[in-house]
């Protein structure tokens, strides 16, 4: 557990030391999410229907963004050699790296959310529904982009290259995210797809850190 | 007596037979030096010492126990010194020692007596407070080593430690060896400086 508190901090410190980052994100999420109503039209009744899809997707886009620098510059500086060779376990350092991408990112994309949806047209029993499965779906984001970010460590190209391993990735997550709004819009049970949200987000915790770990492991052979 | 050794090891990479065959043996207060050109292995076969790297064939063992049955207490017994010095420049001198410190520990006693004294030790002391992008390349190398000191451990693995140390920092550098040798401790280390007299020394072919 002091692998998980101690990497915690010190990712979380990187983070707010190197600043901008996670600002850059959450205007990232902003600027697409802004420029739906330019590109489809500002007809609410259109925008309330996609609205939820606009964020959910925008939301992948940020967090995807974002995911290449997870292990980048401890890979170049030496850091993530000394992670691996640390007597803490490696799942759980990774495990708190992941963490700490969803604190700087997913969540500030989470506090940020209920605004853009109140642009968008959106109802609010949508928006309360959307900010449940987004608080469901973000960490399973992180913790799935832990691994794709391990694996394309030391190829060239790695931004082009953890996008196409990602994104099919997201589509469960993508899917039940925007289906629980959706039904909520509708005024029909949501839960279930919430409970998926939430089962997606148990495996994910529970596999990503090995899968993770493993991928580190062989990147820094 | 402790013993940490390799059998018949062989590594390859990228389809290149770096070394094969290859044996070593160092006890309990002994330094083993590993010298050879450039390319012939020496920091492969510290990274197959360290467990970063995992041999095509061969067995490493500590106390005749396949170091690969218990990867925990072998990265808890071993320092690694690599070329990179893993330090973050936005952390400042104290904070980059203090974490590799705290993880490189299982025991769960504060590191922050040992981290002022370590950086004391390498002449680092004063600059506890300055942010890391402020070092110059040898004082990040002399932070680098500084995690030897602050969380102490049998086995060190240096991979031409005194790179970019100066003189003054190679003498630190070499009676730090002395000392840990001295309280039983063990060093495996890759130069292409002189090596001490007396020193067991490996010349990679």
């Amino acid at each position: 557990m002091r692998g998980f508190t101690d990497t915690l901090r010190r990712e979380l410190r990187l983070a707010l030391r190197q600043g901008g980052d996670s600002l850059l994100v959450v205007m990232f999420f902003v600027l697409v999410v802004v420029l739906f109503p330019l590109g489809a039209g500002p007809e609410p009744g259109i925008l309330s229907r996609i609205g939820a899809g606009i964020i959910w997707i925008s939301a992948l886009l940020a967090a995807m963004l974002s995911m290449d620098r997870l292990y980048q510059s401890d890979f170049e500086d030496g850091s993530l050699e000394l992670l691996v060779l640390s007597p803490a376990p490696l799942e759980i350092v990774v495990l708190a790296k992941a963490a700490a991408h969803w604190l700087t990112t997913g969540l500030p994309l989470i506090v940020a959310s209920p605004l853009l949806g109140l642009l968008l047209n959106l109802e609010a029993e949508g928006i309360g529904v959307m900010l449940v499965s987004l608080t469901l779906g973000t960490p399973a984001l992180s913790l799935v982009g832990a691994i794709a970010a391990a694996l394309v460590l030391g190829a060239r190209r790695g931004g082009v290259l953890i996008s196409l391993l990602i994104l099919p990735l997201f589509i469960p997550i993508l899917i039940f995210g925007v289906g629980a709004v959706d039904a909520a819009l509708l005024e029909l049970t949501y839960r279930p797809q919430l409970m998926v949200l939430g089962a997606l987000l148990l495996l994910a915790a529970a596999l990503s850190p090995w899968a993770a770990a493993a991928a580190v492991r062989q990147a820094v052979a | 007596m402790v013993a940490f050794s390799g059998t018949r090891l062989t590594c390859i990479r990228g389809e290149r037979l770096v070394f094969e065959d290859l044996g070593f043996s160092v006890e309990e207060g002994a330094a083993l030096y590993l010298t050879g050109a450039n390319g012939s292995g020496k920091s492969s076969l510290l990274r197959v010492m360290a467990t970063l790297l995992r041999p095509a064939a061969g067995e490493l063992c500590w106390n005749e126990v396949d170091v690969w049955d218990d990867i925990p207490a072998h990265h808890d017994r071993t320092r690694y010194v690599g070329h990179a010095n893993g330090v973050k420049p936005v952390l400042s001198v104290g904070e980059n020692l203090t974490f590799w410190a705290a993880i490189s520990e299982t025991r769960s006693e504060p590191v922050g007596q040992r981290v002022q004294t370590a950086l004391d030790g390498v002449g680092l002391g004063g600059l506890s407070q300055m942010p890391a992008r402020f070092l110059s390349a040898g004082q990040r190398r002399r932070l680098n080593l500084a995690r030897l000191l602050a969380a102490p451990a049998r086995l060190w693995l240096l991979d031409e430690p005194a790179a970019g140390l100066d003189e003054g920092s190679t003498a630190v550098l070499e009676s730090m060896i002395t000392s840990h040798l001295a309280k039983g401790g063990m060093a495996v280390v890759a130069t292409h400086d002189a090596v001490p007299a007396g020193a067991r020394r490996l010349e990679l072919p």
